[in-house]
């Protein structure tokens, strides 16, 4: 059956789906531009899903690139107060211990003082008691306004306002070219991933937010962006370690940052300079590093179990990148092409998710200034709605639902994250609102699945039999997705699997291969 | 304090190769004792793998298992199974198979010929021996007939829509229903254990025939989930065979599943009759070389802590990690108890490949004991490290059980290794 062409006009279309692009795909529509938002895999599916769920209080940042910590100090007490369903409000703590440069401790509350950022110092006692984890060699310690978030349901919540607005996500396409005529790009050819239907997109003005991406969809307009990747490794504990986010107080450096995030802690980062942005994924020796870091500061991260560890790239703008691109400023950059030849095109890139709403307000501006749309930006006083179908991202969220309801007839399909059939179901109909295959990928994304201490050994066993009973039609893919999905968790958990995590993976292969055969179903 | 106990030998571990080790001890008369947390044997599919893979990266499946095991002695002479003639291994499968056979735990295999079975996943699996309640689906996945699959409302991880479909080219004549199980409305969540224990009282079968026979129409066989009873399973099948006027056989739900629990039960009631010692809840904490070759061991946990063992041998039967017979930490892997030398790569990054479903499988599954041809954990000399010290199973070093599809048989063939030097040598 041939596959039609379909054709959309809209004012703006904008290409990626993590929190820039959602970010002004909500912007825009609040100030009544028509959009589409395309996304080549799956929302938060590049670094916006693999950070670490960070809102700096930019103290950071005050060495060496003091305008990105002014942005951050803004935008962390912006998102704390609009977006707060996404925020843990824990409070930050950077902590210097024996050996730790004393020069940069004696000047860091100067540095802060410079930027704006209110920081209060404490002696190590009060640190200890306060964060008993600490190293019993802390030397000097100051609270801070650091905050955890979470990503992934800000994202959603952006693209979920945004569509109630009239914004149209395609997601699973990717651009495959640009059409030009007298300066500008009169239509944007989309390709479906998965069936290879086109989709063509006449709009007003092309708004590129894809990230790490942003040169490779640039250099399809005859584009040169010039950029540096930085590919940043974290590690996931099996419970939370520390009430507070605890920043190592020295100049930014590997192994530096520990996050509560939920029910976990997130542990990182390295900042590794890599050729392309494709195909990131943590090594041992990245890992190993991490943990012997930030062991020093906190010695339980020695012995802790890790469920996975992720990495995700960083679109840093900059031609060249000394010590891995760690000094390289974390600034964004809004590019008008226009000086480029192009008069409807912009790309909005580097930056961090702290400043991802000041990101899409500067894009949206120039967009609106050639659109001819002179309402202002509303983001900056209007509250992030919370949705309904955007909430099964929380860890600890469906444990405390289903324990509430009680309903003897909502089996748990995750048992490690207690995530149960109905939450499941509330997944697949957000999903298919997006018009996407609600499959064992889409549905990890969107929810616990996946994410506790078996990483999807059971459950997307589990969760695939369950498709399977409720749609038909799912069947053909299906082998081909657990492994997928499985080879997707394997890179997060290559890294960690020793001690209690090696056990748990070798009952997985037990279950996969030894029982199910699946490593047979593979074509070489 | 209570007496030491004196024994000849003590198996250390209670997964299926001490399970094994410890009837094969028995059997030839010595006085055992069993020692290891049994957990693990729950997690057994039922199925009795010998060889099915070989060689496995270029995935090539087996039909006859003994054909593999001439060929894997050629190509991996340091495998394990090397270590015995093919005579052995099926001495020790048929010693092993008569016993769980007179236990009421019955395999079905054709010996010369491996099987294949179908997995929870409606995959087909290459095997050596299934469990007897698995036999009728052997045959029916050869000859085709009308077939029905029936899943259990609220048993999770099991569809039988799913089976049917990945099926539908083997078999184009299979179809799928759902049924409730016998009053169990007010439970939600069902689990295959309860089940088959409900299973075992007649008026339960009765029921849940009742339920089957509306739907199964012209189906000449009938497929379900495991859980034809725990303790005589060929009963409980041949009852409600009768009842229904058809065939029905079991497919093994995810692990723990019930042909597990079937294994565990039935070895700890039997072992015991036969005169093993053993001490299920604890482990042991500490373990002396004595001067006549022997061993002095305490135990730990459990009602028996303190206890201590003396014996003249010990069989380390402790398996990988999942045993805790090995453990890893971030630079290298250790023996858990004697802190023997495990033969492993150089580093962690040699331990697992980039691809979780590589075909040429991980290194680290052949990391393990390395052992002389009597079953002898090497010292770091590179001669036996105790001269009494035997090692078999999964700890063993220069395998791949799970990707060669050998794990049972390289348990029970190893077990009966290592008893066998054991005799020859310590007595």
């Amino acid at each position: 059956m041939p596959i039609l062409t379909q054709l959309h006009k809209t004012q703006a279309l904008i290409i990626g789906g993590g929190a820039t692009g959602t970010g002004i795909a909500r912007d825009l529509a609040l100030r009544g531009v028509a959009c589409i938002l395309a996304e080549r895999a799956d929302i938060n599916a590049g670094a916006s899903g693999s950070n670490h769920g960070l809102l700096h209080s930019g103290a950071r940042y005050v060495l060496n690139d003091a305008m990105t910590s002014v942005e951050c100090r803004e935008e962390n007490l912006l998102l704390k107060k609009l977006a707060a369903h996404c925020v843990e409000d824990t409070g930050g703590m950077f902590v210097a211990i024996e050996g730790d440069d004393p020069s940069y401790i004696a000047k860091f509350p100067e540095l802060c003082a410079g930027c704006g950022i209110p920081v209060a110092a404490i002696d190590p006692e009060t640190a200890k008691a306060l964060e008993p984890e600490l190293s019993d060699r802390v030397i000097a310690a100051y609270l801070t306004l650091d905050a955890s978030i979470d990503p992934f349901k800000l994202s959603l919540e952006n693209i979920s306002h945004a569509r109630k607005l009239g914004t149209t996500l395609l997601c699973r396409h990717r651009v495959a070219g640009f059409e030009m005529d007298q300066g500008r790009i009169c239509r944007v050819r989309l390709i479906h991933t998965e069936n290879g239907a086109e989709v063509l997109v006449e709009a007003d003005q092309v708004i590129n937010a894809s990230g790490a991406w942003a040169a490779g969809i640039a250099a399809l307009a005859g584009v040169s962006i010039p950029m540096v990747y930085s590919k940043g490794s974290l590690l996931v504990t099996s419970s939370r370690i520390t009430r507070r986010v605890i920043n190592r107080l020295r100049p930014p450096g590997d192994g530096d940052i520990l996050v509560p995030g939920g029910t976990v802690s997130l542990l990182g980062t390295t900042s590794v300079q890599i050729d392309a942005p494709d195909q990131a994924h943590p090594s041992i020796a990245e890992i190993d590093r991490i943990v012997e870091q930030a062991s020093q500061m906190i010695p339980a991260l020695e012995s802790a179990r890790y469920i996975r560890a992720y990495s995700g790239v960083r679109p840093l703008m900059g031609s060249h990148a000394e010590d891995g691109g760690r000094s390289q400023s974390r600034g964004f950059a809004v590019l008008d092409h226009e000086k480029d030849g192009l008069k409807n095109f912009v790309t909005i890139s580097g930056g961090k998710l702290t400043t991802y709403r000041l990101m899409a307000e500067k894009g949206a501006d120039l967009v609106c200034h050639r659109l001819g749309v002179s309402s202002p930006c509303m983001t900056r006083t209007q509250p992030l709605p919370a949705s309904p179908e955007c909430r099964w991202s929380e860890p600890g969220l469906t444990p405390k639902l289903w324990l509430k309801a009680h309903d003897a007839e909502d089996m748990l399909l995750c048992e490690c994250e207690m995530v149960p059939k109905s939450a499941v179901e509330g997944v697949i109909s957000a999903i298919q609102a997006q018009r996407i295959q609600p499959d064992l990928r889409a549905i990890s994304l969107r929810s616990r699945i996946g994410k506790g201490p078996c990483q999807g050994a059971f459950c997307s066993l589990r969760v695939s039999a369950y498709l399977h009973d409720r749609d038909a039609a799912y069947s053909d893919r299906e082998l081909t997705c657990i492994s997928d999905f499985l080879r997707e968790r394997w890179k997060g958990l290559r890294p960690v699997l020793w001690g209690g995590q090696l056990m748990q993976a070798e009952l997985q292969e037990a279950l996969q291969c030894g029982l199910l055969n699946l490593e047979l179903k593979q074509r070489n | 304090m209570s007496q030491i106990i004196s024994c000849d030998l003590v198996v250390i571990g209670a997964g299926m190769t001490g399970m094994a080790a410890s009837l094969f001890a028995a059997n030839r008369g010595l006085k055992t004792v069993q020692v290891g947390v049994t957990g693990e044997i729950i997690f057994a599919s039922g199925f009795l793998d010998i060889l099915g893979i070989h060689p496995i990266s270029e995935k090539k499946s087996r039909p006859d298992p003994w054909a593999a095991i001439h060929a894997l002695k050629q190509d991996c002479p340091d495998h394990p199974y090397c270590r015995l003639t093919v005579v052995e291994i099926q001495s020790a499968l048929d010693e092993y198979l008569a016993f769980t056979g007179g236990c009421g735990v019955p395999h079905y295999w054709e010996k010369t010929h491996n099987i294949e079975m179908m997995t929870p996943q409606g995959t087909l699996k290459i095997t050596g021996c299934v469990p007897w309640t698995m036999k009728n689906a052997v045959h029916a996945l050869r000859e085709k007939p009308p077939g029905l699959i029936l899943d259990i409302l609220g048993l999770k991880g099991f569809s039988a829509h799913q089976i049917v479909d990945n099926l539908k080219e083997t078999w184009p004549d299979l179809h799928s229903a759902r049924i409730a199980f016998p009053d169990t409305a007010h439970l939600g969540e069902i689990y295959p254990e309860y089940m088959a224990r409900s299973l075992e009282a007649r008026v339960c079968r009765e029921k849940l025939a009742a339920v089957i026979r509306p739907h199964v129409r012209n189906a000449r066989i009938v497929g379900l989930p495991a859980i034809f009873g725990i303790h005589n399973s060929p009963a409980v099948q041949a009852d409600l065979e009768a009842i229904l006027g058809v065939r029905l056989f079991e497919i093994p739900t995810l692990p723990p599943s019930v042909p597990g629990i079937r294994l565990k039960e039935m070895f700890e009631e039997a072992l015991p009759k036969k005169g093993v010692r053993q001490f299920l809840q604890e482990r042991i904490c500490d373990v002396l070389p004595e001067p006549d070759n022997g061993f002095l061991m305490e135990l730990a946990g459990g009602n028996a802590q303190g206890q201590k063992i003396r014996s003249r041998g010990v069989l380390l039967a402790t398996g990988r990690f999942f045993g805790k017979g090995l453990q890893a930490d971030r630079n290298r892997i250790r023996e858990s108890l004697f802190d023997l030398p495990v033969f492993q790569p150089v580093n962690r990054s040699g331990w697992y490949r980039m691809d979780f479903l590589d075909p040429r499988g991980h290194s680290i599954h052949q990391a393990g004991l390395e052992i002389d041809k009597n079953f002898r954990p090497l010292g770091t000399s590179g001669a036996p490290a105790f001269s009494n010290l035997f090692a078999a199973g999964a700890i063993l070093a220069h395998q791949d059980w799970i990707r060669q599809k050998c794990g049972s048989g390289l348990a029970i063939a190893t077990a009966y290794g290592a008893v066998s030097s054991f005799i020859n040598i310590g007595h």
